[in-house]
């Protein structure tokens, strides 16, 4: 939205998508062509003021002469390229792509949109068996590499973890992990440049983890809820909205959300305000705005107290 | 910032302290407190002596570079050593990256204004930018980062002693005051009225019998506090209006709630970057809090003035109508285009990104740019034998002033104030970390535990002022004020540290501070 701006004159490419053709600056993704001409392709670790990193697997499409199926969000267009992104193999690695999550992650939080997928994609949870019990505290994180005891086969193994509630702004519910590290993404140099956390462990053990695993009031976390803004699974969930969740009080329906300005420093990042039954509950920053395309800081983010009283 | 230096921007950073800014510096410059014009005249020197400056923007663009470049001429890299504290080679290498950079930016925020000579402080900069060119195009600038929501757009809408909303001149602007006189139906005094500092002057000599106050701690966050509040309880009639019962309003005479402007009500604010975006009502106020608006409105009544009782949108629109460079931006505009910078002079015009592109247009349109002289006179509360440690002022990323605002919620952050020393001065007085010691300037003592900070250079100390509930710094701190700014000299402060003949159960381990509503 910004009102003046230099812009750089680029080429433009064409490629034909699901036998239409789509003409994109040149360096646009997929994804972008594909939005362009109205094709939904879903996705789940991409968000637009965000590195993509690949690691979902959800956007993949099928381009010809390709041996593999490609990520939409971060592959280019490329002149005279030819892409379906309907095709039965890519639904079929959507489907499983998305049994495998659910599978695994406590997905009952999760958008509209991703619901909408799972019935679109036939989604069935317990295809793999029924579901194991939450693992104890401290037990995933300590599992070394290479120590991971596969499944009987009697149930699906899950990322099960205790929710860890650590400090009064937000909580870590690691049940809920994806992994689709824009949590990390945002700390780091997307965003926040604090690097308070990164992806330990490997295969199923792999979770986000603060350095040596330390409580967060220990890490180098200051706070900004960026993680927390940017995750699509309610894993990272600020502490408001957490306790009106565990009372069962959390009701969106009730909710308001009125843009407006912070009311701390000078940079003007914009606030959305999210109020039920006139308390805040939550603030969010819208991220199609360029003071800070939707990150804030502590205060920004948490510094709300002093209204509700 | 950081955005920047990922794609490849320089950073130089220059603060006495070792700030977080400065540890994703290139280059750190620690100079020493309150020597801010001796580094920027040894800067401009060294540009002049190496053959770097901009010749055509200063032959074209600007006036008074021969009266200037003179004054700087004492200023050699020897000198600026001695007077700064910094290493000739920096200041050497501080000169050259800036001059020979394509596009440069100085950005400052309170370390440069709150002294007695802030005003000049801003002079010195902006004789630097100037003398290289780095101002009024695109990349390039000289950018006060501003600390608070809306302190641009209070200054912007009039809020200063001598200036109409749009910076228009209440003396010497005869047209836009007549302006002003006509739509609002009445006569303005062409004369400017008394800054916040004149003010507590007025106060002292009797002059200043009532104050109107309107959203702000003067109680706590004056310099010299304690001084301050004697001022303020001696008025015969002290009106606070505000969000909080502060300090202040507790000695006030009435007290007027007020809501939340930025979520119990609508109307807009501007940011550092000129930037105006609206605010709204997300939420009701508490119970008989009522907008500033339909209260001043009121106060207007009971003076025999029916304003009536305008929507913010309505009195935006009359701004628009008043300030030339407010009157593009319609509050429809600035939903659509998500705020706008000013100048914006009417409905067609995108606002302007930057300022100042006039020095570059040929030919120059305007006045010519002038290089300000600048004398370099170091902080007022000098150091002596008595007074051996310059204390500096500053604040926490979690907290916000004096505490009012951000003191309502938890962070874990948050640790109760200290005084912070660099781990030599903590050998170098026999101190420990954890001791609670008394800390005095020549205007008062207070308490605090000490803690090593390796931010610090020896000789410098480290306070903030978010807690004055438990350790009130501000009385420590000098009202001697800049004449040209009227702020305050939070900076720099010359102290003591004494040890207590016992240690006392000072209230250190208290993380949570309550808020004071």
């Amino acid at each position: 939205m910004t009102n003046t701006t230099a812009v750089s004159i680029r080429r433009s490419v064409a490629a034909t998508i699901n036998g239409k053709e789509a003409i994109v600056p040149e360096g646009s993704t997929i994804l972008e062509a594909c939005r362009n001409i109205g094709t939904e392709i879903p996705t789940l670790c991409y968000l637009e003021n965000l590195t993509p990193v690949n690691t979902c697997r959800v956007c993949m499409v099928e381009l010809e002469g390709s041996r593999t199926l490609v990520p939409a969000c971060s592959r280019k267009v490329e002149q005279g390229m030819v892409i379906e992104t309907e095709s039965d193999r890519v639904h079929k690695s959507r489907k499983m792509i998305l049994e495998l999550l659910a599978s695994s992650v406590d997905l009952s939080i999760v958008s509209t949109e991703l619901n909408r997928y799972m019935e679109k994609y036939q989604v069935d949870r317990e295809r793999f068996g029924p579901l194991a019990p939450p693992s104890e505290q401290g037990q995933r994180e300590n599992t070394k590499a290479g120590h991971h005891h596969t499944s009987n086969g009697a149930f699906a193994s899950t990322v099960a973890v205790p929710t860890k509630i650590d400090n009064e702004q937000y909580i870590r519910d690691y049940s809920r992990c994806v992994l689709c590290y824009k949590c990390v993404e945002a700390c780091g140099t997307d965003a926040q440049n604090t690097f308070a956390i990164a992806v330990a462990g490997r295969g199923f053990e792999a979770h986000i983890s603060t350095e040596f695993d330390v409580a967060l009031p220990e890490s180098a976390c200051v706070y900004c809820g960026n993680c927390v803004a940017v995750c699509p699974t309610g894993a990272l969930m600020p502490k408001t909205e957490y306790e009106l969740r565990q009372s069962n009080q959390w009701d969106e329906s009730r909710q308001s959300v009125t843009r407006t300005i912070c009311p701390y420093c000078g940079v003007g990042c914009n606030l959305e305000i999210h109020v039920q039954d006139n308390k805040i509950v939550k603030v969010t920053s819208p991220i199609d705005h360029d003071v800070t395309s939707g990150m804030l800081c502590v205060k920004g983010r948490f510094g709300f107290e002093f209204i509700n009283g | 910032m950081l955005k920047g230096i990922h794609n490849g921007a320089k950073l130089l950073v220059v603060d006495p302290r070792k700030t977080t800014s400065a540890q994703w510096a290139d280059t750190w410059i620690g100079l020493d407190v309150g020597t801010d014009i001796a580094l920027a005249n040894t800067v401009a020197r060294e540009i002049i002596h190496a053959g770097l400056i901009n010749t055509e923007f200063v032959n074209r663009s600007t006036s008074g570079f021969k009266e200037y470049a003179a004054s700087v001429e004492p200023f050699t890299l020897e000198e600026g050593e001695r007077l700064t504290g910094v290493d000739a080679n920096l200041i050497r290498q501080l000169a050259h990256s800036y001059a020979l950079a394509d596009r440069a930016q100085l950005c400052w925020t309170l370390g440069i204004t709150e002294h007695h000579n802030g005003t000049d402080n801003v002079f010195a900069l902006i004789n630097l930018a100037l003398l290289t060119g780095h101002v009024g195009r695109y990349g390039s600038g000289i950018v006060p980062l501003r600390g608070q929501n809306n302190v641009q757009g209070g200054g912007d809408m009039g809020a200063l002693p001598n200036k109409l909303p749009g910076f228009q001149d209440i003396e010497n602007d005869e047209v836009a005051r007549v302006r002003f006189e006509t739509k609002w139906g009445t006569s303005i005094p062409a004369k400017r009225g008394w800054h916040l500092s004149q003010m507590f002057d007025a106060m002292e000599r009797g002059e200043l019998r009532t104050l109107y106050v309107i959203g702000e701690n003067p109680a706590q966050s004056e310099a010299d506090s304690g001084h301050a509040v004697k001022l303020l309880q001696e008025l015969e009639h002290l009106v606070v209006q505000d969000i909080f019962l502060t300090k202040t309003a507790e000695l006030a005479t009435v007290v007027l709630p007020a809501s939340a402007n930025w979520v119990e009500a609508d109307g807009t604010v501007t940011s550092s970057e000129r930037r105006v975006q609206r605010v709204r009502r997300a939420l009701d106020p508490p119970g008989n809090a009522r907008n500033d608006l339909e209260i001043i409105c009121d106060l207007a009544i009971r003076m025999g003035h029916d304003w009536g009782h305008p929507s913010a949108e309505e009195v935006w629109d009359e701004l628009r109508s008043l300030s030339p460079m407010h009157a593009g931006m319609s509050y429809k505009r600035l939903e659509e285009l998500g705020g706008i910078q000013w100048p914006c002079i009417d409905e067609n015009d995108p606002g302007s990104q930057f300022l100042h592109g006039r020095l570059w247009k040929d030919p120059v349109e305007g006045p010519l740019a002038p290089f300000t002289p600048v004398e370099f006179v170091p902080p007022l509360d000098e150091l002596s034998d008595e007074f051996p440690i310059r204390l500096t002022t500053g604040r926490r990323l979690d907290s916000f002033n004096t505490g009012v605002q951000s003191g309502g919620y938890t962070s874990p952050l948050r640790k109760p104030e200290t005084l912070n020393l660099s781990p030599t001065d903590i050998a170098k007085y026999g101190l420990s970390e954890g001791e609670v010691v008394t800390i005095t300037s020549r205007r008062a003592s207070i308490q605090a535990p000490v803690v090593a900070d390796t931010t610090l250079r020896p000789g410098l100390a480290f306070m903030t002022f978010h807690f004055p509930d438990q350790v009130d710094t501000n009385l420590l701190t000098i009202d001697a004020w800049d004449p040209k700014s009227g702020t305050a000299e939070f900076k720099a402060t010359a102290i003591r540290i004494d040890k207590l003949a016992e240690q006392s159960t000072f209230p250190i381990n208290q993380t949570k501070v309550e808020a004071l509503t």
